[in-house]
């Protein structure tokens, strides 16, 4: 390949960077108790998670943003974020109530939320900046039991269940921003899905950032009890903007006894234009406690989005027989940075974790694996295999491998493969010498190299998500 | 059909092909023949187009300049390099490959795409006619494949695509006497009024494969062109028997 076509930019438009222009409360710029309190006013909610978000606030004084991360990027101003900002017109109840222009943009978005449109197979929860504006399905599914709803409408509803399980996977003394997380989170979606209930159909939350100064804080419950099962998809979206956006969501998963949960997230936030001015420091955290004995929870994640990505879901196998996997494909172009990659800690006896990642980075991309596989002296018979392959296309992009593979007994086995390649100048020409363009061979011989991911997501979503990776890639090489 | 005119190459400054004249008249069956090192199989990556090299001269195909398009644009004009060591691409399904490749030139050639069940049946029926079955075009492309096998997956994509201009870069390298007449018997069967350029070291291939006409190359240049029996004489003799028509 030569260099020259290398450095063409990306020219492919954002499709997603529009500007929806409606009339929205904000709160006042800045992080303080005051702030704090306004939220959880706004909000209605139980005085015991305000204390929470309080006590998360004290300690969040005592710490620093972390700075191991090999990702560089300005400093953040916390001082200069709106940590609350919602549609003035809306309603938990009804779908008549929301601005029209809001329904307008999620249809823009290939989310239609109204009855006759709203997509089959599918329960969408909308979230538009800080609050849940609309969620299909809720009555469909609470017949059988299933809660599917906003995280505020669950603090109303169903205050006992989140008091039980909010913080338990992820405390607000995790992290840096999972603490911020706890002390501002306005909205998310949870889900409760009861005894030996197999959800129907896919469950669904579609974020989206649309004003300017703000963050999103987002806090996503899901609690499958014994012998349930659920799959879960998380998309996003912000319009396009000069400045840096703050997205520092929390993911919680609770498995209990005999149950799954399949959590796939396609990442498709603005990433910054082909200089890397703008788009969003996306500073994740999620967890998964697999709490009961054959319990199951697996992370897919389609990564093309956001300036800086930053995060690490991990699980917690906790009980006997558990199962943990992380699939991840992360794509870096022009300016973008990730690193990413997944925490696997083995507690129960016969556990048994997946991590499959691949990075592919191209133009001044780059793109960090990093994991932790800990099994601790009790964990016997467990097992990890961990596979890491990076692909860079051009000169000028980078990938790096931080695995740490910790065993703390002798009966369990991990297997760590790390590989990194480039895409090669002969696999391009014979792509090309039959019939492909410059731009479908690359889109193919990188799909097939993440193919083993893509194939872990739901069907609807990996379609998606290959459409996705292509656009990524598009005009990006020559 | 295919004109190439003084056509001089360099590869980082180093003169590989130094001023070579060749017609190829459609229907015909070239050969190029010559010792390692001599330009052969530059020859053939420039008619299609690999990057990298520095191309004085001319190429017209069709009457079109060859040299202004690309590698995709000329395999959609119909020409087909079938590899030395073909490559391999994981994750890619074989069978899906040749489907993308045939629709990608379908399209720009403004014809309609075959859906599914048109590409299935237009795949048996190639197969039945070649004789190949079909175990490994569900792996992916070349990988794990036998060296056999690799062959005849390229020699199924070739009918499929029905290309006009076939050129076949030391295709005969690596391949035991079995693979090799299967190979050859392929090319027979689907060479029918075809443009064929032979690039090989070694005379066996010709054993199956009767060509029109025998250019012999060293040092970048044509040192001789001639008919079939010139390839007895060099089996015979070895090329050091053309070192004297050089001068």
């Amino acid at each position: 390949m030569k260099q020259e076509f290398l450095e063409k930019t990306l020219k492919t438009d954002y499709k997603y960077g529009f500007f929806t222009d409606i009339e929205s409360e904000k709160a006042p710029k800045g992080l303080n108790e005051d702030i704090i309190k306004l939220i959880s006013l706004k909000k209605n909610e139980p005085s015991w998670m305000l204390l929470y978000r309080l006590k998360a606030y004290e300690h969040f004084k005592t710490l620093k943003e972390p700075s191991w991360q090999y990702v560089k990027y300005d400093k953040i101003d916390y001082q200069n974020i709106h940590y609350y900002s919602a549609p003035k017109k809306n309603s938990l109840t009804s779908l008549d109530q929301i601005d029209k222009k809001i329904l307008d943009t999620y249809e823009k978005l290939g989310i239609p939320l109204n009855e006759q449109k709203k997509l089959a197979n599918v329960a969408v929860d909308a979230v538009f900046d800080s609050v849940s504006v609309a969620t299909t399905y809720k009555e469909k599914l609470i017949k059988q039991g299933i809660i599917f709803c906003s995280m505020s409408e669950a603090l109303q509803k169903y205050p006992d269940l989140v008091k039980k399980y909010l913080g338990s996977a992820v405390s607000y003394k995790d992290n840096f921003f999972a603490c911020l997380n706890a002390c501002v989170f306005t909205d998310g979606s949870f889900v409760f899905i009861p005894e030996n209930v197999k959800c129907p159909m896919d469950l669904s939350t579609y974020f989206r950032i649309n004003e300017a100064n703000t963050g999103q804080f987002e806090r996503t419950l899901i609690i499958a009890s014994k012998n349930s099962k659920v799959s879960y998809l998380e998309g996003c979206t912000a319009p396009k903007r000069d400045e840096n956006q703050l997205h520092a969501a929390v993911v919680e998963l609770i498995a209990l006894e005999n149950s799954e949960i399949k959590y796939s997230t396609v990442q498709n936030w603005y990433p910054g234009d082909e200089n890397g001015k703008g788009g969003i420091y996306n500073f994740v955290t999620k967890r998964g406690k697999c709490l009961g004995d054959f319990s199951k929870i697996s992370w897919t994640q389609v990564e093309t989005g956001s300036s800086i990505t930053w995060k690490y879901p991990s699980c917690f196998l906790i009980g006997d027989n558990s199962v943990g996997e992380f699939y991840s494909i992360a794509i870096t172009n022009n300016f973008q940075q990730a690193d990413t990659g997944s925490k696997m800690l083995h507690l129960g006896k016969n556990t048994k974790s997946t991590i499959i990642s691949k990075g592919i980075s191209l133009n001044n991309g780059k793109n960090t694996y990093r994991g932790l596989v800990d099994i601790f002296p009790k964990a016997e018979k467990s097992r990890n295999f961990t596979q890491c392959d990076s692909l860079l296309i051009g000169d000028k992009s980078e990938a790096n491998t931080i695995p740490n593979i910790i065993t703390k007994n002798d009966s369990s086995i991990v297997e760590h493969e790390a590989t990194t390649s480039k895409i090669s100048e002969d696999q391009l020409y014979f792509a090309m010498q039959r019939g492909l363009s410059n731009e479908d061979a690359i889109s193919m011989i990188v799909n097939g190299f993440c193919k083993k991911v893509l194939s872990q997501l739901p069907l609807e979503f990996a379609v998606e998500a290959q459409k996705l990776l292509s656009i990524s890639l598009e005009n990006s090489v020559g | 059909m295919l004109e190439i005119k003084n056509l001089k190459v360099k590869v980082k400054n180093n003169d590989i092909i130094k001023g070579i004249d060749i017609f190829l008249k459609k229907g015909e069956i070239h050969v190029i023949m010559g010792p390692n090192g001599s330009g052969k199989s530059t020859l053939s990556n420039v008619i299609t187009g690999k990057n990298g090299y520095e191309i004085e001269g001319s190429i017209s195909y069709k009457n079109e300049d060859l040299l202004k398009k690309s590698i995709d644009e000329r395999a959609v004009l119909g020409i087909y390099q079938a590899f030395q060591y073909p490559i391999e691409i994981p994750g890619v399904n074989s069978l899906n490959f040749i489907k993308q490749s045939l629709n990608a030139i379908r399209k720009r050639k403004n014809q309609k795409p075959l859906d599914s069940i048109e590409f299935k049946n237009l795949i048996k029926e190639k197969q039945l006619e070649l004789g190949i079955d079909d175990s490994f075009l569900k792996r992916d492309i070349n990988v794990g494949f036998s060296g056999g096998e690799k062959k005849k997956f390229d020699i199924l994509h070739m009918s499929i695509l029905n290309p006009e201009l076939i050129i076949l870069d030391e295709i005969d390298s690596g391949l035991d006497i079995d693979a090799l007449k299967s190979v050859a018997e392929g090319i027979n069967k689907i060479k029918n009024g075809k443009t064929i350029l032979i690039i090989t070291h070694y005379q066996r291939l010709l054993n199956y494969i009767k060509p029109d006409i025998v250019h012999i190359m060293k040092d970048g240049k044509i040192v001789l062109t001639g008919g079939r029996e010139i390839v007895n004489i060099l089996e015979k003799e070895g090329y050091k028997s053309f070192e004297k028509t050089t001068l």
